[in-house]
């Protein structure tokens, strides 16, 4: 991953900024430039709750290079309090306590290293609440 | 539009086929569909591929295979749709010929996985990169999210999303182009490593090389040849968020309910009216799921048709995936679309041996990309 590419990420992965539409007030995340809902493409930028529940999840065990020294690890769709739903990372859990419904809280942690730019990676992951 | 028609088919063995470069299964493939379809000439061609770059770094494949093929100057183009990728390059073929701009078009299908690429990163790049991908999620993981979820809400079990794996490879056992022509067990399947729970190693299509290719034309050129034909009686395309979690229903493949929605008004047809149908079995849960999408089954109840039998080929109310589906034939991801079309054509032509499901007259192919971001539906006919 290139160094550029990460950085224009970051509002999303490090603050959760999201577009809220000035039409409809729908909330996109991450932001876009046509509105999903009416169209419409004027957005304000809000940030998003750092709490959810876990809509449903998988525990990774076979993973790409890239995250092969992490496995097994959890994934999830979490739903945030706006209705926002993301894939994260659930951590900082025993692997089979994890369940639909639970509700979670979002931290800021490492996700990833970049082997050959050799940056490390952050962003939002789930600890259980 | 002008009708149009299927009128010659070609595939390679699908499997590990080392001996053979991307160019060389492509180009076996679509030998045969010429010979077959006995054309002696094509005015374009299509190869459906999801990402020659990133499995063996090469791009520009329809010039490639126009190229090795013999066919210069033709048009030649290469579509992609990830794992949709053939079934989209059908759908162009079938667009150009019922438009009049073509009368017989080459639709082609290839990947090549076991070179050496990191197949789960490449597979991941159909899914949204930078709010998916990125956080460590798998293709089989996104699948394995789709399972818990319908496990959760509709009861699904275990053991019958072992069942669609049993009978795939039931039925691949009696086809001579499947990678795996050997039968599993329920224990088998069940007791299978687990790569993303509650998907195994047998929930999931395995990893394959493999090209096919079909001659498509108007049905005028088809009377001509004088041969087994069938005619495409219904071609409908949708699109999804590229992301599961940007989805309403992670249970339903909104691409799927609205293609065949498209596609049954197009031929003025019911699901009632399908007598067989080949589906997008990337992993046991997604044929579950498209079973209960395309209408043959009520919502939640696909996994307990599977476990009844209802979707194989003798007894069944639908025969699904009578070829082994990606899970036994194997999922050379852009052929797939392609090799899906074959089967319905054997079947459709009382070709298809010791797999034939009697009296059949329509069958459907569903293909879809990603985690069902994108979804092709085509009705065929016998005639
Ligand atoms: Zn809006």
């Amino acid at each position: 991953m290139i160094t550029a590419r990460y950085h224009r990420e970051i509002p999303q992965r490090y603050r959760l900024e999201a577009g809220k539409c000035s039409t409809c007030q729908h909330v996109a995340f991450p932001p876009r430039p046509v509105c999903p809902k009416c169209k419409g493409r004027s957005f304000e930028t809000v940030r998003l709750s750092e709490e959810g529940k876990i809509v449903t999840f998988t525990i990774v065990r076979v993973a790409s290079e890239k995250f092969s020294k992490q496995t097994p690890y959890a994934v999830g769709i979490v739903e945030l309090q706006e209705g926002i739903r993301i894939t994260t990372q659930i951590v900082d859990a025993e692997l089979d306590k994890i369940e639909v419904g639970q509700r979670v809280k979002l931290v800021f942690r490492r996700v990833q290293e970049d082997g050959r730019a050799g940056i490390l990676c952050y962003g939002y992951k789930a600890i259980i609440a | 539009m002008r009708d149009v028609a299927v009128v010659g088919t070609g595939m390679t063995k699908f499997g590990e086929l080392w001996g053979q470069s991307i160019r060389d299964i492509f180009v076996e493939a679509a030998q045969q569909a010429i010979a077959d379809s006995g054309v002696d000439y094509i005015d374009s061609l299509y190869v459906g591929s999801m990402s020659p770059g990133l499995f063996v770094n090469q791009e520009h494949l329809g010039a490639v295979m126009a190229d090795y093929l013999g066919v210069n100057p033709i048009p030649a183009t290469r579509v992609e749709s990830a794992c949709a990728s053939g079934g989209v390059a059908f759908r162009q073929a079938f667009l150009e010929v019922a438009s009049g701009a073509s009368d017989i078009v080459l639709a082609g299908g290839v990947e090549k996985m076991t070179d050496g690429a990191d197949v789960t990163d490449v597979l991941a790049a159909a899914a949204d990169q930078e709010y998916e991908v990125y956080h460590g999620i798998t293709f089989p993981g996104l699948y394995a999210m789709i399972a818990k979820a319908h496990m959760h809400q509709y009861g699904t079990t275990r053991e019958q999303l072992a069942a669609v794996a049993v009978k795939n490879h039931r039925n691949g056992v009696k086809n001579p182009n499947a990678q795996f022509r050997s039968e599993v067990s329920l224990a088998q399947v069940m007791s299978s490593t687990m790569v993303a729970d509650p998907l195994r190693l047998l929930d999931c299509s395995p990893v394959s090389d493999g090209a096919a290719a079909v001659i498509v034309a108007s049905l005028d050129v088809a009377r001509k040849l004088n041969k087994n034909f069938v005619k495409v009686v219904a071609s409908a395309q949708a699109s999804d968020t590229i992301a599961l979690h940007g989805r309403e229903s992670i249970t339903t493949f909104k691409a799927v309910v609205e293609a065949s929605k498209k596609a049954y008004k197009i031929a003025n047809l019911r699901p009632a009216d399908i007598n067989l149908v080949e589906v997008h079995d990337c992993f046991t849960i997604a044929e579950i799921v498209v079973s209960e999408d395309l209408g043959f089954f009520e919502k939640g109840k696909g996994g307990e048709a599977a476990k009844q039998g209802l979707t194989a080929i003798e007894g069944g109310r639908i025969p699904i995936n009578t070829s082994g589906g990606l899970k036994a034939k194997g999922h050379p991801v852009g052929a797939t679309g392609i090799a899906q079309i074959i089967e319905l054509y054997e079947q459709l032509t009382s070709q298809a041996g010791p797999r034939q499901v009697k009296n059949v007259r329509r069958g459907m192919a569903q293909n879809m990309g990603g985690s069902g971001a994108s979804c092709v539906i085509h009705i065929l006919e016998a005639q």
